[in-house]
């Protein structure tokens, strides 16, 4: 964390825990976090969304945005994200993580958990609301360009995607920076039109990438991502 | 509902188990403005009320579908391995069965259940005064095998969908077997790796535990190539490091699911290392003569 850092969210704020200055939510314990009475700290480690943040990245979060998280899996970052943000939709593909998951949502009313594939968004269309302010992607899949296109469509025209690249789960053999350049590519659609008999709509629009850093410190071969739609 | 609905527009609002099926199987092209749209068609009066019911059917709807896929995956797994033996075990005693009694009929007869395809196959006893009963024993040897081998694939489709990593690092038939033999997938990933290593030798681990034996190297693990390809005296420490590899999988695959290809690389450079110790030592290794085969129980 660097004192030039963007102001946080609303709802989140850097605070004395444990004799540290910990980035921080108020709500209930998760995971075994530090708390200092209702605020507990949100760990840089264990969420990509946490170390974009102390890496000083501009996520243009400001709270209570309406919020589609991809890739949620026990809960850990989405109950922060529940936190500071207004109503939330957690999807998450993965039977076992999901069970975390619900006891997270007990005590969260605007945190909605659904048990879909993220690259199949037609199977939660019908629940998740039209232009969310922000999409937050962790999914841990091949074709994470994909899953971002693919989930365009709840994207309001002045919101924002979150997006940690893993490396590892497009190639674990490649090298993570010439995974990244690819993966960076896509999701600006440079080769619109190039690929035949692709869905309408699919492909058209992408997004305009605005920042990226790497969040090594916290994270081996994950490239954090913000972007806004075309 | 139609393609054009939200999860709201067939059921009404103290219908819980209508809008939670709905959010469970329905489906839309596109997202719309559903908090509003729900509080237009009268679903909600408001969208704070819109929310709270949300809420109540997506989380009645997801703990419904996590309970279905949970309690089944690898409970299923292990009542299939379970048959897979069962049925190729019950096929070669009849296979023997079979070889025995038509030896007295058939001048071709083998053993196998090789034998019983192609006894089964030809009409070379038809005819035969008595042989019917032979044939169709063949025959149904044949459905057994047969039964056998669509179980496999069963497991072997199935396995990487429960346990990845561990399907990943031990096969997925082995890995079936370990989650059979601890129990299913939970009591697996809570066993410690020296248990993983001699599951399946529970005969010998006992003789040793009364102390006339001495201990067994590994269990069924011993199938697993890192095991039988590497020499006599340095399988235990095989053994040891493939159980260390495999209890870390099954408890990657129970506790959060991630995929680790990593683990695969870290156990492979390991055996590597201990199948290096043969060549150091300048012995061009004897992995079939003197085969280790205490402990090992796997039939």
């Amino acid at each position: 964390m660097t004192d030039d850092n963007p102001e946080p969210p609303a709802g989140v704020e850097y605070r004395d825990i444990a004799g540290e200055r910990r980035l921080a939510t108020r709500g209930e314990s998760v995971y075994g976090e530090p708390t200092d009475g209702e605020w507990r700290a949100w760990n840089p480690d264990r969420s990509k969304l946490g170390a974009m943040l102390e890496s000083g990245m501009d996520t243009g979060l400001e709270g209570g945005e309406t919020v589609l998280y991809l890739g949620a899996a026990s809960g850990t970052t989405v109950s922060h994200v529940a936190d500071f943000a207004g109503p939330t939709y957690a999807v998450e593909f993965a039977p076992r993580p999901t069970r975390d998951l619900l006891s997270v949502v007990d005590s969260r009313p605007r945190l909605f958990p659904l048990l879909k594939d993220a690259r199949k968004p037609e199977t939660y269309a019908h629940v998740v609301e039209a232009d969310v302010d922000v999409i937050v992607q962790d999914v841990a899949t091949r074709g994470q360009a994909r899953v971002a296109l693919e989930n365009r469509r709840f994207l309001a025209a002045g919101g924002r995607l979150l997006l940690a690249i893993k490396a590892r789960s497009e190639d674990v053999t490649r090298d993570p920076d010439a995974v990244f350049e690819d993966v960076l590519a896509e999701l600006e659609v440079e080769r619109e039109g190039e690929r035949e008999g692709e869905r309408e709509g699919e492909r058209e629009g992408g997004y305009e990438v605005l920042e990226t850093a790497r969040l090594d410190e916290y994270h081996v071969d994950h490239l954090g991502v913000v972007a806004r739609p075309r | 509902m139609t393609d054009t609905d939200g999860w709201f527009a067939d059921a009404t609002r103290d219908d819980e188990e209508g809008l939670a099926a709905a959010v469970r199987e329905g489906s839309a092209a596109d997202p719309r403005a559903w908090p509003r749209e729900a509080v237009e068609a009268g679903f909600a009066a408001d969208e704070d009320e819109y929310y709270d019911a949300l809420h109540a059917a997506t989380t009645a709807a997801t703990r419904r579908t996590v309970a279905e896929l949970e309690r089944a995956d690898d409970r299923q797994l292990v009542h299939a391995v379970r048959a897979m033996d069962d049925c190729r075990r019950t096929a070669n005693e009849l296979a023997e069965r079979l070889a025995e009694w038509a030896g007295t009929v058939d001048t071709e007869a083998a053993s196998g259940v090789e034998y019983a395809r192609d006894l089964a196959a030809s009409d070379r006893l038809d005819g035969e005064p008595g042989a019917e009963p032979i044939t169709s024993l063949a025959e149904r040897v044949v459905d057994l095998a047969d039964e056998a081998d669509d179980l496999r694939e069963y497991v072997e489709r199935q396995t990487p969908a429960v346990a990845p990593n561990l399907a990943a690092l031990a096969g997925p038939v082995l890995a079936a077997r370990l989650i059979s033999l601890a129990g299913g997938l939970e009591s697996l990933a809570k066993k410690p790796s020296g248990t993983v290593q001699v599951l399946g030798a529970e005969d010998a681990l006992f003789a040793h535990l009364r102390g006339h034996a001495s201990s067994p190297k590994h269990g069924i693990i011993y199938t697993h190539d890192a095991v039988r390809g590497t020499r006599a005296e340095d399988r235990g420490s095989a053994s040891r490091a493939l159980a260390g590899k495999l209890s870390i999988a099954a408890r990657v695959d129970h506790y959060s699911g991630d995929l680790r290809p990593e683990l695969e690389a870290e156990l492979g450079e390991r055996i590597e290392a201990i199948q290096a110790r043969a060549e150091a030592e300048g012995d061009d290794g004897d992995t079939e003569a003197g085969t280790e085969t205490r402990g090992e129980s796997d039939d």
